[in-house]
């Protein structure tokens, strides 16, 4: 009774309206991508967008199970709910079925289950009850390798289904490790290594290093010439040399050719307009070719023609693009970015340590998903076939993001109750 | 303890909490980011809404049916037969049945192979002509089956036909646009037609109407999904202007009849109007022939005939005119009163210097007699007079004046008008003589060839007929033209009804038509003279250094108020009267009567064959 009225009276609705208003539209735009005419009705189940409204349906039922239970369940289990999801990864590499290239899924009756997207909420768990124990001391080695072995294991397995796009969501938990009290030099340290790793790539190695001991040379003059010094430039220098030249051995001789040549599209080096460059291709005319306004719902020429591979799911949003243009891309984009913020200023507002480390380890895998999905279809990342959440077709991720998010909506709405 | 931890922890959290600040802008920092990129690839540049018409819309050419051309009494000269173009879209050729589909076109597989791989190299995307002008029967059973042989489809085209085959160099012939067309005029596109020669040349603008576009959506299969936009952007195909010409497709047929197996040409004009009733060039060829696929092949073989049937002798044959020419130096004599009718010169025939009679005559003899018997000495004389008058001041003053008369009655210039690759004969200029003679070293005898039409004079038939047409009209002519009106029989083209006035006075025209009739009476031309008709004419042999004579006869007829006027040239036929007026006047009697009478003439005519091997 009063009880009752309790339970949903602290529910922050911010994140249950952007949810369901993404779900919904992510909804219509399924049925735009993959619209087909003799099946025009979105109720109709023999359709993607039919059988998405089960996943949907499925989810809001699973929301509601999960903001009745109790609130200490999941902090309670989370090691098990870890441990069972990783022993589904394990198991789908014997027992799974390949799809697209993927050995991730298991059949189950009439639909599919994939457990990389279920390991993903399962490592948030997991991540945020270890680093929110109380005797934590971060500066032991014990510590900061624990974390590492949470995401590196799940990741690995991943990777060994051959679902390279999945297995990298897990770096993203690096926001979390920020968070706790990662060094932010670290993390600067990480992006320049990265952007080294780019210019390599985009550049020749003996260019690049040419430049970097030109640079070295010119420091030289500037500094105040002590042994120390010399040896810092030195060493450093030679730091960055080695990287560049293992980081292009290691592009010639450990990547296979189909990702060598995602990338080199993705840098401008290939155009390769059949495979990976034909893609991206297609979902840069699409959107591009909407316009400010867009063509309108179901007016989307390359849509509906299937000029973009695998519309209704990574490249969802090219239905977006075309059919509603700049404004309604933006008006997409801006619900993302306002239910990650909204994430984050929930987090922080938790007295619990793993409510808050929680809250923001979901937002950094789901910002990861979007940087990856949409960047791609814009051409701003490499093609890995992540979902974009919410809206790519696809019912393990409807669920394992439902479920993500609204565990969190139920941590933050007892929030005083927990410490 | 609790309480310790707890402020520890808040102390620790606190110490990071700003942390979030960060987080959040890097999101927010990232959504900038895309929403620039998303201003600019949808916004800003515009190539990706081209890319995505690319795929997405298939343009299908409306070709208009070209313009027909008929003559003077709408008999149909050239009309328009529908063909089928094959065409292939080599990326959309997936799973079709081969041998059936060789079955169906006519080809083998070899054959089907090869067209595949040129289509291909053309652009394995874009549709480019798999087989052209496939025949009707083919197309009809293609028609049904197409829709199982993905990436192909058929294109409509006309092709042109003659159902008279005559006037072949006049009516030209069409063919595919060449490279450097395509690069100078943008509204051809490879694989269109354009005019090549004759009047389907010259007047290709107005024949060839206007290109339709009709767009269609397809998917990414290539499939036809509906058109775009509700036809918005659709436009249909003009169909091209119908020509009127003033050809008188009998007076022709019956010409090249009588020129069968002879070099030369005839051209006939209506003094009046100025329009041209028959123009031939022998020998000549059916102009079906260039017709469509049978076109390169026929076209080697006509180019290759050492007779030369492809050359227009009518507009490019370039010949001395000979004795035709007289009648010129006398208009300009009696103009420049050096010459009357009354004057008279001795001739003593084949002996006389510098320039021999090749007549028998009496001597001295008038004007009217030197025109009605040709004679050489005579005209020397009067082109002397011309040439040493001494008002001029010198042989150079006067030269230029004589040959100002000469290019005002028509000759050494172009008349620019509806016929492409006309030449314009020769006429020197007095600094031609300069530089050969030097200045002031030549005079009248240096030139006397000039006074019997030999020499560097060249002329074309078609100034020879005009020259004809001027005498008819006692002074004047109009442009030459072929194309009376465009688009309707009565929308007349402005430009061809100006009178070019002579600057010779009428009288001397009159008296010029006078001795012509007496050529045909009584003169070089007496033989074929018409019962019914008054004909006037003048004959000429032109020497010819390359072989025989050519046989030369200008005329009109009736005398007064002429209905024709005409030229003719019998290539290496020797005497002017024995070939060239026979010809000349066969044509008037049919023209003026509708019947030939003469029909030992006509027989005559038919069989004399310079040309067929024996």
């Amino acid at each position: 009774m009063s009880q009752k009225q309790n339970i949903f009276a602290n529910i922050d609705l911010t994140l249950v309206i952007i949810y369901i208003v993404l779900v919904l539209t992510g909804w219509l735009n399924i049925y735009a991508a993959v619209y087909n005419e003799q099946h025009n009705s979105i109720f109709d189940f023999t359709q993607n967008y039919g059988k998405q409204l089960i996943f949907i349906v499925s989810s809001f039922i699973i929301a509601l199970f999960i903001l009745v239970i109790d609130t200490k369940f999941f902090s309670q289990f989370a090691y098990l709910i870890y441990g069972i999801f990783l022993l589904l990864l394990v198991a789908v590499l014997g027992a799974g079925n390949v799809v697209s290239g993927s050995k991730s899924w298991f059949q189950i009756g009439g639909f599919a289950l994939q457990p990389a997207e279920f390991a993903k909420f399962a490592t948030a768990l997991a991540m945020a009850k270890f680093l929110s124990a109380p005797d934590i001391n971060t500066h032991r080695n014990q510590t900061k390798i624990i974390p590492l072995l949470l995401l590196g294991i799940p990741a690995l397995l991943i990777f060994l289904q051959n679902d390279t796009g999945s297995a990298l969501v897990f770096s993203s938990f690096v926001l979390v490790l920020y968070r706790v009290g990662l060094s932010g030099n670290l993390l600067l340290t990480g992006v320049g290594i990265a952007l080294l790793f780019l210019v390599t790539l985009m550049f020749d190695k003996i260019v690049v290093s040419g430049i970097f001991i030109g640079f070295a040379l010119v420091l030289f003059f500037f500094i105040k010439k002590n042994r120390k010094n010399i040896l810092s430039l030195a060493g450093l220098l030679l730091l960055i040399v080695g990287f560049v030249f293992s980081v292009d051995y290691a592009f010639e001789h450990f990547l296979e050719d189909h990702q060598k040549t995602r990338i080199n599209v993705l840098l401008g080096k290939e155009i390769d307009l059949k495979g990976a460059g034909y893609n991206v291709n297609q979902s840069k005319i699409a959107i591009g070719s909407g316009g400010f306004l867009g063509k309108g719902f179901l007016k989307g020429t390359q849509t509906k023609y299937n000029f973009v591979p695998e519309q209704s799911t990574d490249f969802i949003f090219c239905t977006v693009g075309e059919e509603w243009g700049f404004m309604g891309s933006v008006i997409v984009i801006s619900l993302f970015i306002g239910l990650f913020s909204r994430l984050i200023i929930l987090a922080e507002r938790q007295r619990s340590q793993f409510s808050r480390l929680y809250g923001y380890g979901i937002a950094s895998i789901m910002f990861f998903h979007f940087l990856v999905n949409i960047g791609m279809t814009i051409g701003l990342a490499p093609v890995i076939g992540i979902p974009l959440p919410f809206y790519s077709y696809g019912g393990s991720s409807l669920l394992a993001f439902t479920l993500m998010l609204f565990v969190f909506i139920k941590q933050d709405m007892n929030r005083l109750q927990l410490v | 303890m609790p309480d310790y931890n707890a402020s520890k922890f808040y102390m620790k959290n606190s110490y990071y909490s700003n942390r979030k600040y960060i987080i959040i802008i890097t999101f927010i920092i990232v959504g900038i980011i895309f929403a620039l990129r998303l201003f600019y690839i949808q916004v800003i540049d515009r190539s990706y809404t081209l890319s995505a018409n690319n795929n997405v819309l298939r343009y299908i050419t409306q070709y208009p049916a070209r313009g027909l051309i008929y003559d003077r009494n709408g008999k149909l000269l050239v009309f328009n037969e529908a063909v089928y173009d094959l065409m292939v879209t080599p990326n959309h050729v997936k799973n079709i049945d081969t041998t059936e589909f060789c079955t169906l076109v006519g080809i083998d597989k070899a054959g089907f192979i090869e067209r595949i791989e040129k289509a291909r190299k053309y652009s394995p995307y874009k549709a480019s002509a798999f087989e052209k002008q496939i025949s009707k029967e083919a197309f009809g059973y293609l028609e049904e089956k197409l829709y199982r042989f993905h990436g192909f489809f058929v294109q409509p085209r006309t092709i042109r036909k003659y159902p008279q085959s005559l006037a072949a160099h006049l009516l030209g012939y069409i063919g595919e646009a060449t490279q450097s067309v395509l690069d100078k005029v943008p509204y051809y596109k490879s694989g269109d037609y354009i005019g090549i020669s004759g009047i389907e040349k010259s007047y290709e603008e107005e024949l060839r109407g206007v290109k339709g576009m009709k767009i269609r959506m397809v998917d990414v299969f290539n499939r036809e999904q509906g058109s775009f936009q509700n036809e918005k952007y659709d436009t249909a195909a003009i169909m091209g202007k119908n020509l009127y010409t003033s050809l008188d497709a009998g007076l022709q047929a019956y010409g090249e009849l009588l020129m069968a197996g002879k070099r030369g040409s005839i051209v006939a004009i209506e003094p009046s109007t100025g329009e041209i009733l028959a123009f031939l060039s022998s020998p000549t060829y059916d102009p079906n022939l260039l017709v469509g696929r049978v076109r390169s092949k026929n076209y080697q073989k006509l180019s290759n005939d050492p007779v030369k049937p492809l050359l227009n002798r009518a507009l490019m044959g370039q010949y001395p005119p000979g004795s035709t020419f007289k009648i010129v130096n006398d208009l300009i004599g009696l103009e420049e009163g050096v010459l009357f009718p009354s004057t008279f010169y001795s001739c003593q025939g084949p002996g006389t210097s510098p320039i021999r009679c090749t007549h028998n005559h009496v001597s001295p003899l008038d004007l009217k007699q030197a025109i009605q018997q040709s004679c050489n000495p005579y005209h020397w004389q009067v082109f002397r007079s011309i040439i040493n008058k001494k008002e001029y001041g010198s042989v150079k003053n006067a030269y230029n004046a004589w040959q100002d008369y000469v290019t005002d009655l028509g000759f050494g210039i172009k008349y620019n008008s509806d016929l492409p690759y006309e030449l314009d004969g020769n006429i020197p200029e007095s600094e031609y003589f300069d530089k050969i003679y030097g200045k002031g070293h030549w005079n009248a005898m240096t030139i006397r060839s000039f006074s019997i039409g030999q020499g560097e004079i060249l002329t074309t038939p078609l100034q020879l007929a005009n020259l004809a047409c001027i005498i008819a009209n006692r002074g004047y002519y109009i442009t030459p033209h072929l194309v009376r009106s465009v688009g309707s029989p009565k929308s007349y083209i402005e430009r061809f009804t100006q009178k070019h006035q002579t600057k010779i006075h009428s009288q001397y025209y009159d008296f010029m038509v006078e001795a012509m009739f007496q050529v045909v009476e009584h003169g070089t031309a007496a033989w074929y003279k018409l019962d019914s008709i008054p004909m006037c004419g003048k004959t000429g042999t032109a020497q010819n250094p390359h072989g025989k004579d050519h046989s030369l006869f200008i005329c009109f007829a009736p005398k007064d108020h002429p209905k024709i006027a005409m030229a003719v040239i019998v290539e290496n036929a020797g005497f002017g009267s024995t070939w060239a007026v026979p010809i000349a006047s066969l044509l008037i009697e049919k023209y003026l009567t509708g019947t030939v009478k003469r029909k030992d003439v006509e027989q005559r005519m038919i069989e004399f064959n310079m040309i067929s091997k024996p």
